[in-house]
């Protein structure tokens, strides 16, 4: 299959990226590995694609302020290989080895990722789960969305035309915190039919996130205040694994029934919290 | 809209002037006519077009060929050396890690990747390892224990050379 003609530009800086954008119809090329399918199926036909490879600023990962801030051009499989993510949120790197395959991981982006926001995509999850933050730049500079406001819908998000997700902003777990990703991979392609992510902080403050459930990534705050401050026990299970479906509308298609993600997000949860206690 | 790219293919520059719409493993078949990387599902699902770009697996129908300039791509054509099988080749052969071979280059290439992070893997770690390459045929009994042997033999300390053999 071949995409449809399309022009290509490969810009070193992120203005010279978002001045290639203006004009119609143009995309950012990041791993790929989300836009070429579609494309080789014609269900995208971008007139211009921006390869933002080139952009030495969009890569690495670091620490800074209390944060830790993953270039969006990051690939899964460097993020999973990182070793401040290994030791300060290793449930990222946990996370990120749950991405499709090797091949994936090697070109995949978080960036890629979060903009995409495709509804059984992992980073969504773990990104809200963590408390992280999306910062984006466009024309009038630079912003920061947070998670729980960035994903609006199926497939959507909060960014703008032209804009580019330039670094995922997470704040460094404090001692004592505990995390988890617990997801049921597609068997063929390995998206999450439905993904769960936990951070409890020594607290006892609970952070929940799922992926796969319904058309976005959400976090779940009706279970999270049902666990939040209490000890982890069968009873806490079942109050949150019942709360966690209430209010929810399920996907359905033909990887799992609605029926069957709504019993898979009280499994998976319940997963989640047995492992963090 | 032609670019021109330089892409190093087997340690063999190439110059070129291609669309950006042309794929990797278009670039590699049709141009090159470096046929032994294959397309199985052209959906990103099967591994068969697997290839090494700059030393990574990779799945060369997710690939443009202009992502893949200045880039040092290896294919299943350029792992033997000086004549003699690489020994995931040799593997393949000795095991019947293979039955129509469809699949093998990718999965060999895939392998390779593997092989140079992990010199001794363990059954399960080539099974995650070979998660994004299918194969319709053999059951993947044989193609572990393919990688098996490769991962033995290139671990193993390496035989002297005669002084004749050396110089062949
Ligand atoms: C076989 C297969 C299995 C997969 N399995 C999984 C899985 O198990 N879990 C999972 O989560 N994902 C999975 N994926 C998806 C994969 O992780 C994608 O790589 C990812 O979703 C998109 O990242 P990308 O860098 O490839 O983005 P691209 O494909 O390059 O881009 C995707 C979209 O995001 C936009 N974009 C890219 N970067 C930016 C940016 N910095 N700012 C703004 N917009 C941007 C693009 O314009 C495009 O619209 C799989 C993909 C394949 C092919
Ligand atoms: S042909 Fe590329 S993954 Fe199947
Ligand atoms: S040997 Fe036939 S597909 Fe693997």
């Amino acid at each position: 299959m071949i995409p449809a003609a399309f022009d290509y530009q490969k810009p070193k800086t992120v203005d010279e990226a978002i001045a290639a954008l203006s004009g119609s119809n143009s995309k950012i090329l990041a791993g790929g590995h989300s836009l070429l399918p579609a494309m080789k199926l014609r269900l995208s036909q971008p007139s211009k694609l921006v390869d933002i490879n080139g952009i030495s600023a969009l890569k690495g990962i670091k620490e800074e302020d209390g944060e830790i801030v993953i270039g969006a051009a990051s690939t899964h499989a460097d993020i999973a290989g990182d070793r401040i993510i290994k030791s300060k949120l290793a449930f990222f790197s946990e996370g990120a080895l749950l991405i499709g395959d090797v091949q994936v991981r090697n070109h995949g982006t978080i960036g890629g990722s979060l903009a995409h926001a495709d509804p059984a995509s992992d980073w969504p999850a773990l990104v809200l789960a963590a408390d992280g933050a999306i910062e984006v730049q466009g024309k009038n500079g630079k912003r920061r969305i947070k998670a729980t406001d960035f994903f609006t819908g199926l497939f959507s998000t909060a960014l703008q035309e032209n804009e580019i997700i330039i670094a995922v902003r997470v704040p460094v777990p404090p001692e004592g915190t505990k995390a988890t990703y617990q997801k049921l991979s597609h068997p063929a392609s390995r998206f999450a039919i439905v993904g769960c992510a936990v951070v409890r902080f020594a607290d006892g403050k609970t952070n929940i996130a799922f992926t796969g459930v319904a058309d976005h990534a959400f976090r779940a705050s009706n279970t999270e205040t049902a666990v939040s401050g209490k000890a982890i026990n069968e009873d806490v299970i079942a109050t949150a694994t019942n709360t966690a479906v209430q209010g929810v509308i399920f996907l359905s298609d033909h990887h799992a029934s609605a029926e069957y993600r709504k019993h898979l997000t009280k499994v998976y949860l319940k997963k989640a919290l047995q492992v963090i206690t | 809209m032609s670019i021109k790219i330089t892409v190093t293919v087997n340690g063999v520059k190439h110059t070129d002037k291609v669309e950006p719409r042309l794929l990797l493993v278009h670039y590699l078949r049709d141009v090159l006519r470096l046929t032994g990387t294959h397309v199985g599902c052209d959906t990103s699902g099967c591994g068969a077009c697997t290839i090494l770009v700059n030393g990574k697996a990779t799945k060369s129908c997710t690939m443009l060929a202009v992502q893949a300039d200045k880039a040092k791509v290896t294919t299943i054509e350029g792992i033997a050396s000086n004549g003699e099988l690489h020994p995931l080749q040799e593997g393949f052969n000795q095991c019947h890690g293979l039955q129509c071979g469809f699949c093998t280059p990718g999965i060999i290439m895939t392998a390779c990747d593997l092989l140079k992070n992990n010199k001794k893997p363990s059954e399960e770690e080539i099974r995650v390892a070979l998660e994004g390459n299918f194969c319709r045929c053999t059951g993947y009994e044989n193609i572990v224990k393919s990688i098996q042997y490769a991962a033995d033999k290139m671990s193993a300390p390496k035989a002297r050379k005669t002084k004749k053999e050396a110089t062949v």
